[in-house]
């Protein structure tokens, strides 16, 4: 091309006015901007840099003279002391943030009744000093004690940025073999859900069976109940007080199951094995279910029926036009789901919390530092080694999501299936198999909530509805989740359909826009555990101005509406997609500000779309556990918090009573947003017709 | 070429002015030092195939891509840098960009409102915007449930509802049926006529701009090729890009052999030589309408010898080949009208004497090849 002195014209250059409407939208599109930096960047920036956090005594930089009536003895220092009896090692050095060393362990001849009288004294400014008469000390001054006195002091660890917190992770078998674990169970679940996903879907969109509607409504059902009640289910179809078992011994009397259920209990993975791995991958299956089928029945309908049509023609055998042209057609769906799927199990924490037992999981392993130990350093380092799947995971998922859109642009004939008898019964009774397990889940937990002791008084009460007498917040949590998830749907909706307007329909700013892509893509990849320990870290701390969120219920709403910002914005972006770009520039030539084209022709034309982020929003706020689990104060405890803390309480009955409250909800939302849907198009046929 | 004022250049003062503009896509220029001026009232198109700039000039005559450098002018005041919305002109594009949820009536007021303009004022202005545009009764409609052309003679009421000093047109035909673009064509035009306005047009159909346009600008890969009336641009393209890209033309390689001579394979040629000098490439075009076959004499100058190849029936007439040593191996194409055919009774491989009439011969310089 030209050389760049040629580059521009003889003209000169141009520099574009930035009109009124172009100001205002790039300051709002600034403070989403903004918001999305204050609400997922900083916190897990936050975050990592805690995780490079050590702590350590240093006893080197401590010390002390003594006065036992004879003047001031000569200074020793800590650490010379220390090795001296033997009580310094490596492994005494390294700490937690709140580790205290006696200073007293110093001087096996402390008594404080003595008359002796100590000094002590950091040489360095600026290490982690001491306590003394219960205030910090990082001073290099002399404090000079009584022995009373000198009991009290607690030497303090000196902070360091180091790797040092990894290499205490990878030495510890019992948490690295997490990672082993979390890899085994996403792909074993990932294989399975896809399988099962992929038939359902082969059964909805290429067979003549009936009720497909109702089918395809039930496998959505998972989606409206927090993941954990799954979990339950399991417990009580599958656990040590299986109902399978009891109903089989009604059944078949008791002499007859016996042996089999033994030999089914005592081998492997029978079912007195739920708790564990196989427990965690039926659960996640059931949980990543409706999120796999969307993607994969999305892949089958856009198949081409000409490619079938030429298959035919060219005598290829079924086997094989299912091998050359189905699977091709829907291969970016399939690998779309199972990256989906993946990332979903990995960074789950409901379902191995309540039916993981022993079997320790990466997401489990965060919570178990946070809450368990108050090792928040040690969270962070996990949080760290969880996000790396789950980054690899998106961006796959990225990269594969982008070709099928490719896919879709072209030009096709959809496919119409043709009745064969053989194949549509076959797909119908899988179809039957799997709605009535998803089905059956939820009934058992909703017949648990309903009997008063399982499995030895089976007569009907509502006792397990009286919250209020247990763990986890009692009513009011459920109230709670109900305006938190009415606050999200609000708050969020409105955050995410401005934003993506602004961000595609906005004009110049490039590096804003990309900035703000970019940001708002990020949330997808980052697992809820760690987005609720990076918030603790972040706006739990004392010098952040935004300190007064913390506890209240405006973090548990910007937690929520961050952890779910992508989908929503790509909803949104993908709607937006669909007008036609040139209304913008209409309403400039005819002078009218961004807010009346916005008002008047975007948001009603996008409202099917803006029902739905509302919608999606509501339900993952009513369900999700892993972000709010480190946020909830004891004002606003949540009902899905409730939920885990009450079986974690052993209150299992309530446990499900209260997930099936939270399906009920959901349920009753979707069909208020179905009707709603349904009456605006009837209301808007007249201009939807084209 | 760039610069290229072949056309058009009258004491009018300019309504819209172009200065040397250029816009670039991050490294690929799609618009190179562009000069133009249009004047008050006038109905300019822009004609090129796709890709060569057009549409790009055009939105940065409105402001929507503005231009990497260069001055826009409008109505004596420089526009270069203000974005749409301080900027007067209407718009219509091919997509027609009716707002769906709005009413036909609410589409056209839409311009109207903010404005200080009371309700029954607005309400006059409609009825009188949908009675010109000939839709008197759809104001209550929806835009979906009107015809494509219907839309669009809305989305120019909407355009000309501000009574705006210029008008956009981009592609406004390019989705409609043929029998309705046609129809539109006339419409269009007699309302622009009608109203005054100054109008410009992007197409790529070059019938339409003939028809429609008072001066033309042909546009190639970022620079104008030529600008002039339809006439000027058909019977004496400026360049082979124009001649060939406007109507059907004959390419024939040759050399000039002295003042106003040409020299093919086999014959010699008198035309116009534009003061090229002997030796030089030339490629030599003529219409296939232009090549005379009626009553030739044999010696007459620029007369040749032929043989008829293939026939093509094109329904008014007859598209035949011709060959002949004078050419070498290139092929003229001429039409023969169906009258001729049927009483000369001319068939396939008949000798026939023609006539390349001297002054309806063009020559470029350079060897151009074109399909």
């Amino acid at each position: 091309m030209v050389s760049t002195a040629q580059a521009v014209g003889r003209g000169s250059v141009v520099r574009p006015k930035v009109g009124r409407d172009d100001w205002i939208m790039r300051a709002y599109m600034l403070v989403i901007v903004l918001y999305l930096l204050v609400a997922l960047a900083f916190p897990l920036y936050v975050m990592l840099s805690k995780s490079f956090e050590t702590y350590a005594f240093r006893f080197d930089t401590v010390e002390f003279q003594v006065d036992r009536g004879e003047g001031w003895g000569e200074t020793l220092n800590a650490m010379a002391l220390g090795e001296g009896l033997g009580i310094v090692d490596p492994g005494t050095l390294v700490t937690t943030s709140d580790g205290r060393f006696p200073a007293t362990s110093f001087f096996p001849d402390f008594s404080f009744r003595a008359k002796t009288l100590y000094r002590i004294r950091n040489t360095k400014e600026g290490s982690g000093g001491f306590l003394v008469k219960g205030r910090p000390a990082t001073g290099t001054d002399w404090f000079e004690l009584t022995s009373g006195e000198f009991r009290r002091v607690q030497i303090r660890p000196s902070q360091a940025t180091g790797t040092g917190n990894y290499l205490s992770y990878f030495s510890t078998p019992a948490l690295f073999t997490s990672i082993y674990n979390s890899l085994m169970i996403a792909v074993i679940s990932t294989i399975v859900t896809v399988t099962l996903a992929f038939l359902y879907a082969y059964a909805l969109t290429r067979s003549c069976m009936r009720f497909k509607g109702a089918f395809k409504m039930i496998a959505m059902v998972p989606i409206l109940v927090p993941s954990l009640l799954a979990g339950i289910g399991l417990i009580y179809l599958f656990g040590k007080q299986s109902l399978v078992l009891k109903v089989a011994e009604w059944a078949f009397g008791e002499k007859t199951v016996a042996p089999w259920w033994d030999m089914l209990a005592n081998g492997t993975y029978g079912p007195s094995e739920v708790y564990g791995p196989v427990g965690i991958v039926v659960a996640s299956v059931f949980f990543t279910f409706p999120h796999a089928l969307i993607i994969i029945i999305t892949a089958l309908s856009i198949a081409d029926a000409r490619l079938y049509e030429a298959a035919i023609a060219l005598r290829a055998p079924k086997p094989r036009i299912f091998r050359t042209v189905t699977i091709p057609g829907a291969r970016y769906g399939l690998i779309s789901a199972a990256f989906v799927v993946f990332n979903l199990v990995i960074t789950d924490f409901g379902v191995p919390k309540v039916i993981g037992g022993q079997f320790n999981v990466l997401a489990v392993d965060i919570y178990k530092q946070v809450i368990g130990q108050q090792n928040f350093q040690m969270g962070a380092v996990v949080s760290v080694v969880l996000l790396i799947p789950a980054l690899i995971a998106f961006t796959v998922d990225r990269i594969v999501q982008k070709k099928q859109v490719a896919l879709l642009s072209a030009r096709a004939v959809p496919y119409e299936p043709k009745p064969s008898r053989r194949f549509d019964r076959t797909m119908f009774a899988y179809c039957c198999f799997v709605a009535f397990f998803i089905l059956g889940v939820l009934a058992v937990c909703q017949y648990a909530a309903l009997i008063k002791f399982w499995p030895y008084n089976l007569s009907l009460s509502l006792g397990n509805y009286n919250f209020d007498v247990m763990d986890g917040g009692g009513w009011d949590s459920y109230a709670n989740s109900i305006q938190m998830a009415f606050y999200t749907a609000i708050v969020g909706t409105f955050m995410v359909f401005t934003g993506a307007y602004m961000v595609e329909k906005g004009k110049g700013f490039n590096s804003g826009r990309t900035g703000f892509q970019f940001l708002a893509m990020m949330p997808m990849a980052i697992p809820g555990m760690v987005l609720g320990l990076a918030y603790i870290f972040f706006f739990n701390h004392p010098n952040n101005p935004l300190n007064f969120v913390y506890g209240t219920m405006g973090i548990l709403v910007i937690c929520t509406v961050t952890h779910f910002y992508t989908v929503s914005h790509l909803t949104a972006v993908t709607a937006l997609k669909q007008m036609d770009p040139e209304f913008e520039a209409v309403s400039q030539s005819l002078k009218q500000p961004f807010t009346k084209i916005f008002a008047r022709v975007t948001v009603p034309v996008c409202l099917p779309a803006i029902l739905d982020i509302s919608i999606y929003l509501f339900v993952n706020a009513m369900t999700t556990v892993s972000a709010v689990v480190f946020l909830y104060s004891p004002d606003t405890t949540l009902a899905s918090v409730a939920v885990l803390n009450m079986d974690d309480a052993g209150d299992i009955a309530p446990a499900a009573a209260m997930g099936m409250m939270i399906f009920y909800t959901n349920a009753g939302v979707r069909l208020l947003h179905a009707g709603l849907t349904r009456g605006l198009h009837r209301r808007t046929q007249a201009w939807r017709t084209t | 070429m760039s610069e290229s004022g072949a056309g058009g250049k009258t004491d009018r003062t300019a309504y819209l002015r172009i200065e040397d503009l250029t816009k670039k896509f991050g490294a690929f220029t799609a618009l190179k030092d562009v000069t133009l001026e249009i004047y008050e009232g006038e109905f300019v198109c822009f004609l090129g195939p796709s890709g060569c700039g057009k549409t790009t000039l055009l939105r940065a005559i409105a402001g929507l891509d503005i231009q990497t450098s260069g001055r826009v002018e409008q109505a004596g005041k420089d526009i270069s840098a203000l974005p749409p919305s301080e900027r007067d002109f209407g718009i219509v594009f091919q997509s027609y960009a009716l707002f769906p949820n709005l009413t036909v009536t609410r589409n056209i007021a839409y311009g109207l409102e903010n404005r200080k303009a009371s309700r029954a004022e607005i309400a006059a202005r409609v009825t009188e915007l949908l009675d010109l545009v000939g839709l008197p009764d759809q104001g209550d409609k929806y835009p979906a449930q009107l015809s494509g052309g219907q839309q669009q003679r809305i989305a120019l009421a909407r355009a000309i509802a501000t009574s705006p000093g210029l008008l956009l047109l981009d592609e406004p035909l390019s989705a409609l049926d043929a029998k309705v673009r046609v129809h539109l064509r006339h419409e269009v035009k007699d309302l622009q006529r009608r109203l005054g306005i100054t109008t410009v047009m992007v197409t790529h159909d070059q019938e339409e701009a003939l028809t429609m346009a008072d001066r033309i600008v042909v546009m190639n890969q970022g620079v104008i090729e030529q600008i002039g009336t339809p006439l000027e641009i058909y019977r004496l393209p400026a360049t082979s890009f124009v001649a060939d890209f406007i109507g059907t033309m004959n390419f024939v390689p040759g050399t000039v052999s002295g003042t106003d001579r040409v020299r093919l394979a086999g014959v010699d040629l008198a035309c116009e030589s534009d003061g090229l000098a002997e030796g030089t490439a030339v490629t030599v075009a003529v219409r296939p309408e232009d090549i005379v076959v009626r009553s030739v004499q044999g010696g007459e100058e620029n007369a040749l010898e032929a043989r008829i190849g293939e026939m093509e029936f094109l329904g008014s007439f007859y598209r035949a080949d011709l060959v002949s040593e004078g050419l070498g191996e290139a092929r003229l194409r001429a039409d023969l009208s169906i009258n001729l055919v049927r009483s000369q009774g001319i068939n396939e491989g008949d000798p026939l004497s023609v006539l390349l009439p001297r002054e309806r011969i063009r020559i470029y310089p350079g060897n151009a090849v074109h399909g």
